[in-house]
């Protein structure tokens, strides 16, 4: 049984098809994250689940319960906001059992849960302020007690931490990590930025224009995008890639970079190819990630290649390099310790076991 | 906690909300409807009276419909009967209206523009202490300058003039359009003003060719309310003019006040609505300025 | 000539430096003068037995001791006090409920919106004049009602002693209720969302929302109403003049009108003044603490 199940559902604003037939699902204890651009519809998708969006078309299920027209309040969901959201004329301990007093639950049930949460959470010390005397990290741990105490089956985030400053995000972002592990809570969480989302994630659905893109675990998702979108949306910087042509002849496949003289073709060897390719030429791309590129020979899989650096970016304690690559703009990550000069022509190696291939008029990965 | 609810209780859930909602928008419409008909009942009454004869207002009731439109009550209003002097009408008054209402909006407009300007851009010591020296202005009840402005206009010649009422709305609105464009020109960024120092621009350089050209949205807000304020006053045009000076206000409450023959209701009821027309027609026009206009100097305290 | 050419270069530089104070001096300066001054002047007066022309000789606080010893001034107080509270009452609550009202997507809101405040574009002269007719003894609601059927209905409230003051109220929450509601509208679109969102995923129903939550967030606005209300309420001069005079007798005169009689037809001067100085006091009694807590919030935030 599918903790949640989503149903061929379909959205529309007016006009605007904002969720085009979706598919997920996700079992117990799982924290699946959206991810998206801003207009994915994500957020929709997130709200659709929460019961606070009308549906087009399709269905929704918790526990194999269909709950498509089902309220917020029964469908034992709860929700923590980008805003945090918190009632501003009542003090924490009022906000956080605001939604067990609505569900008439008994005063000692309720005392009961208040100590376990606030305890958990280390609000315990600000049960009678109210929100405007509260730092953001604080408002948001009110918040997440306020979503824990009524202890639901799927907790629901939308973009909770891009309220806060840098610093504070990466500690709550690993709290709510923390949080996860401990709970084993089945979670479904929105966000623009793919640190989080990696991080945090055991399941990320990548999203684009109302369409999932590739739903995987981070690490598939990482080395193996499903298309060139999610390609360049993972990954910072994002995954090269480059235009060519791949050929397949009676012994080999070639990849031939894109306004090169034949004389710099790539060997695909050991490439798990979705359909058997045919033998005429295709368009293609070549992906492979900055950090893939490396300086000195490290696997048996790493092939050579002639590259002249132009651009040279410090930042710490790696280096991010432009190249040229036949006119097409190539980056590479290294570690600062090499020293590169700009405006050369030095010899690099392409980890041929982490590249990944997309047709170019489908942007799919073949 | 919840989740075993059968298909058929869903449904019936469903239904059951349906209904609901169905009967609160009814009750939602009803309510606002009933305190439309309140609020709109006066205005109806009042044209309806006015295109009624005498007659026909004593047998009929406030809101039976007149047998045919009568605008005579109209003309009256406006121009008199004609039987020279003891006969008052609007016309002269609404045009002392407008003399008066124009030169004092322009001017209290422009003060407030330029010390709304100086009090954000020009920051100096003790600048918050002034606005709020200003602001004072807003809040206190004109009787307890009443007096003194009585004998002040007297001793300057203009007690009983349109001059007189310029210079009292001009000072009196002052707090006001100070109040509207600082609060506009607080949320302008400075950043704006330093860039055109560094182009060399200077004071009122920087007022008039920059500031001025993206103030189009306070200076309706202000001006419409200026107008508002100007237009509709009484207390002033009462108590410092009388006779052939005073504006449209003082003359209605005069002409229906006075106890000369017969009342002539609809006579009164067409004087009120010229009397409201202006106004109301900018109401109705830039009626969301209007409302920005009540609600920033409110919210603003 | 080199001395004078020095001379204006001195000048110029000044005037260059502290422009922005210069051009603020007009605003400052007047409302110094017509403010200030002039309040200061008539607070002096009103510890002078002035009658007809104001003397300058302290007198104690013999005017105050008088005024309070009026008949006239108690019941203008008292009634003050009545309609005040009415009023302010009165226009909150169907403030409140048409905002509410309008809050839930409502067709037709801009309409509905532009009904319930198109009586504040009006003069109180005007609004007077209209609920005079409206409210006449015999051709008015009186005589609507006994055409409709209801033989022996009487509404002479306009000229009983005991109700007229409440024809007042009526007048008044017509002409003012539209804007609480504008306020309080602007009130509660300007909560975010997500906090509607998680009380419903809490589970509140809409009442609950609105009771536990919307509401109580409107505190500033409360307090606001509650301020701009009670300032109208204590200035009210026009209203009072169109509508009853006063009347009958005496029975609804207020500050205001006291103050004008006594200076301009009674020739009270010092005794105005005193009436005048408490109409301020009450005034500030209720801005001053407004305006404290305000800044306190802007300076906390």
């Amino acid at each position: 049984m599918k903790t949640l199940k989503i149903e061929n559902l379909s959205k529309n604003f007016g006009t605007t098809e904002v969720l085009k037939k979706i598919n997920l699902d996700i079992d117990e204890g799982n924290f699946l994250v959206l991810l998206g651009p801003s207009g994915c519809g994500k957020s929709t998708l997130l709200n659709i689940i929460a019961g606070l969006e009308t549906i087009n078309e399709g269905n929704v299920y918790i526990d194999d319960y269909n709950v498509s027209n089902v309220e917020p309040k029964d469908r034992n969901i709860a929700m923590v906001f980008q805003s945090y959201a918190l009632y501003p004329s009542m003090n924490v301990k009022e906000n956080m059992i605001f939604g067990l007093k609505q569900a008439k639950t008994s005063k000692e049930k309720i005392e009961e849960q208040l100590k376990k949460v606030s305890t958990f959470l280390h609000v315990d010390e600000l049960l009678n302020r109210k929100p405007s005397q509260l730092s953001g990290g604080q408002r948001q741990r009110v918040a997440i007690g306020r979503a824990l105490v009524r202890e639901p089956r799927i907790f629901l985030f939308d973009e909770p931490l891009s309220n806060l400053d840098a610093k504070l995000r990466v500690e709550m972002r690993r709290e709510i990590k923390k949080l996860h592990q401990r709970l084993k809570t089945t979670v479904v969480y929105v966000t623009h930025d793919q640190t989080e989302a990696m991080s945090l994630g055991t399941k990320i659905a990548i999203m684009n224009h109302g369409v999932i893109q590739q739903n995987d675990t981070p690490e598939i998702i990482y080395n193996k995008p499903s298309n060139t979108f999610v390609a360049d949306f993972i990954g910072s910087p994002s995954m090269n890639l480059i235009s060519g042509q791949l050929v397949k002849n009676a012994n080999n496949t070639l990849f031939i970079p894109k306004g090169s003289n034949q004389s710099n073709n790539i060997p695909i060897k050991n490439y798990n190819f979705a359909k058997p390719l045919d033998e005429t030429g295709k368009d293609v791309y070549f992906g492979i990630r900055p950090e893939h590129i490396h300086y000195k020979k490290t696997n048996n899989t790493d092939f050579e290649v002639n590259l002249m650096t132009d651009l040279k970016e410090y930042i710490g304690h790696e280096q991010i390099i432009t190249f040229n690559y036949f006119e097409q703009e190539v980056l590479g990550k290294f570690p600062s310790t090499e020293k590169i000069e700009t405006n050369k022509e030095i010899k690099l190696f392409f980890d041929l076991s982490q590249i990944s291939i997309f047709d170019k008029n489908t942007n799919q990965r073949i | 906690m919840s989740a075993n609810i059968s298909t058929a209780s869903y449904k019936q859930l469903e239904q059951k909300s349906k209904v609901t909602n169905m009967l609160l928008r009814w009750f939602l419409y009803s309510v606002l409807i009933l305190f439309a008909s309140y609020f709109i009942f006066p205005l109806y009454v009042m044209i309806v009276t006015s295109l009624k004869t005498m007659p026909e207002i004593r047998q009929g009731n406030l809101i039976t419909w007149p047998s045919q439109l009568n605008f005579k009550p109209w003309a009256v209003a406006w121009g008199g009967r004609g039987y020279g002097a003891g006969d008052t009408f609007l016309r002269p008054y609404f045009w002392n209206s407008i003399k008066m209402v124009v030169p004092a909006v322009v001017a209290s407009t422009f003060i407030g523009a330029m010390t709304g300007y100086v009090l954000t851009k020009w920051r100096f010591k003790g600048d918050s202490w002034i606005f709020l020296f200003l602001l004072f202005g807003c809040f206190i009840p004109f009787q307890a300058i009443l007096l003194p402005m009585a004998r002040t206009l007297g001793v300057l010649g203009i007690s009983n003039s349109i001059l007189g009422l310029v210079v009292v709305h001009t000072v009196y609105g002052i707090p006001f359009t100070t109040l509207f464009f600082r609060n506009y020109y607080v949320s302008i960024p400075n950043e704006l003003i330093k860039a055109a120092r560094i182009d060399g621009a200077g004071f009122f350089k920087i007022f008039f060719k920059i500031l001025l050209p993206i103030s189009a949205p306070i200076i309706v807000v202000t001006v419409i309310w200026q107008f508002t304020q100007i237009w509709n006053d009484f207390l002033f045009g009462s108590t410092f003019s009388f006779g052939k000076a005073a504006p449209i206000q003082v003359a209605l409450n005069n002409m229906v006040l006075s106890s000369t023959s017969v009342k002539e209701y609809n006579v009164d009821m067409a004087s009120a609505i010229i009397a409201g027309i202006p106004t109301l027609i900018v109401y109705v026009l830039a009626g969301k300025y209007f409302i920005r206009g009540l609600t920033s100097g409110a919210v603003k305290g | 000539m080199a001395f004078f050419s020095d001379l204006y270069f001195i000048m110029f530089k000044w005037l260059e430096k502290n422009l922005p104070k210069v051009v603020l001096a007009p605003a400052v300066g007047l409302i110094s003068w017509f403010v200030y001054g002039f309040i200061l002047w008539t607070f002096y007066i009103s510890f002078t037995n002035s009658k007809i022309l104001p003397k300058y000789e302290l007198w104690g606080v013999g005017q105050y001791v008088k005024l309070w010893k009026t008949h006239k001034w108690l019941i203008a107080v008292d009634n003050l006090l009545i309609f005040t509270v009415l009023f302010l009452v009165i226009c909150i609550v169907i403030g409140i409920v048409l905002a509410i009202f309008l809050d839930q997507k409502i067709r037709a809101e801009g309409v509905l919106r532009t009904i319930y405040l198109y009586p504040m574009a009006l003069s109180f002269i005007v609004t007077g004049t209209a609920w005079k007719w409206i409210l006449n003894p015999t051709l008015g609601i009186q005589k609507l009602f006994i055409d409709m059927g209801f033989e022996n209905f009487t509404f002479d409230w306009l000229v009983n002693r005991e109700m007229a003051i409440y024809t007042i109220v009526i007048a008044g929450v017509w002409q003012s209720a539209g804007f609480v509601m504008a306020l309080f509208l602007a009130g509660l679109r300007s909560i975010e969302d997500e906090i509607v969102k998680a009380a419903k995923i809490d589970g509140a129903n809409l009442f609950t929302v609105y009771w536990k939550i919307l509401i109580p967030m409107m505190r500033p606005v409360f307090f606001t109403s509650f301020v701009i209300l009670v300032h109208i309420s204590i200035k009210s001069y026009d209203l009072v003049v169109a509508l009853t005079q006063g009347g009958p007798g005496i029975s609804t005169t207020m500050p205001a009108l006291f103050m004008t009689q006594t200076a301009f037809h009674k020739s009270q001067v010092g005794l105005s003044a005193a009436s005048a100085m408490m109409m301020f006091m009450a005034v500030a009694a209720v801005i001053i603490p407004y305006l404290y807590s305000e800044l306190r919030r802007e300076n906390v935030s």
